[in-house]
């Protein structure tokens, strides 16, 4: 349970550094900080105790197996992460090269 | 297994707390990396060596997109005076992260305890999946047979974001 409150914690700190941060980059950073903290909430619900990686050996059949379902959810999860992060930074570094700063409070007070 | 677990976990949160509070916005993004690879690590714990291939070649690449945005700019994190707004904005974030956790608080009693017992849903991808599907890897078998059409929608996200990507990165703005 101590790993799913911590998984938790990680998840608050994505979380408070996207409302306080102005910075468009740390914003970034915090937004795959919860990525990275839904992925753990998933890999561990699909932990199983005494149980093997999710590969079948054909001489030795009857074992325990973790999970493969939310690895399979996580993987889907993990490509999708990269696109929108990599969307992000393409956004980011447009808006810098327009205004500038990384600011989003400057950048709201600029006309653009 | 979950002392271990917990160690990294405690980890990356020591990592994420210094990249969103680094005056350098480098030291940020690096830090950012400890939190994606002992990530690497927990899934190696977890027995998912799939997903650490993937999450390792992945945060690599992030890294190098993020340190490369990061290096064009003036890499200074723009401390403005902590007045009023940022005292509203700060107390907004600690009342939601505390209505999170009372609700994480109720929601607890209903998780199992890690490693306890597999999702009803996951015996029918396990058993009888070799057969059906041909491939000794349940997550390969999962991911391009029983969901395949989740993975073509996950191959059109990424064909849309690389199109996205070049087309915001060519256009020319209106003042250059």
């Amino acid at each position: 349970m101590t790993a799913y409150w911590l998984c938790f914690i990680l998840f608050l700190t994505g979380l408070y550094g996207v409302i306080t941060r102005r910075n468009l980059v740390k914003i970034a950073i915090s937004l795959s900080v919860m990525e990275f903290s839904c992925f753990l909430f998933l890999a561990l619900t699909g932990y199983r105790e005494g149980g093997v990686a999710p590969i079948v050996d054909v001489a030795e059949p009857v074992q325990t197996y973790v999970d493969p379902l939310p690895q399979a959810m996580v993987l889907t999860a993990i490509v999708i992460g990269l696109a929108t992060t990599a969307m992000l930074m393409a956004v980011i570094i447009r808006i810098y090269r327009k205004y500038g700063t990384f600011d989003i409070r400057e950048i709201k007070n600029l006309r653009g | 297994m979950e002392l271990a677990i917990s160690v990294i976990a405690g980890f990356m949160i020591l990592g994420a707390i210094y990249a969103i509070h680094a005056r350098d916005l480098l030291s940020a993004v690096i830090a950012c990396g400890i939190v994606g690879y002992s990530l690497v690590i927990c899934f190696l714990l977890l027995k998912a060596p799939d997903l650490a291939i993937v999450q390792i070649v992945v945060e690599t690449i992030t890294l190098i997109i993020m340190v490369a945005v990061v290096l064009d700019s003036s890499r200074e994190e723009a401390y403005g005076k902590f007045d009023r707004r940022a005292w509203i904005t700060a107390g907004t974030a600690v009342a939601i992260l505390f209505a999170l956790f009372w609700f994480m608080w109720m929601a607890s009693a209903d998780l199992s305890p890690l490693g306890d017992d597999t999702l009803r849903m996951a015996n029918a991808y396990i058993d009888g999946a070799v057969e059906s599907t041909g491939s000794v890897n349940l997550v390969t078998g999962v991911v391009f047979d029983f969901r395949g059409y989740d993975t073509l929608g996950e191959a059109t996200v990424l064909v849309t974001a690389v199109l996205g990507v070049l087309t915001i990165l060519r256009i020319r703005g209106r003042k250059g």
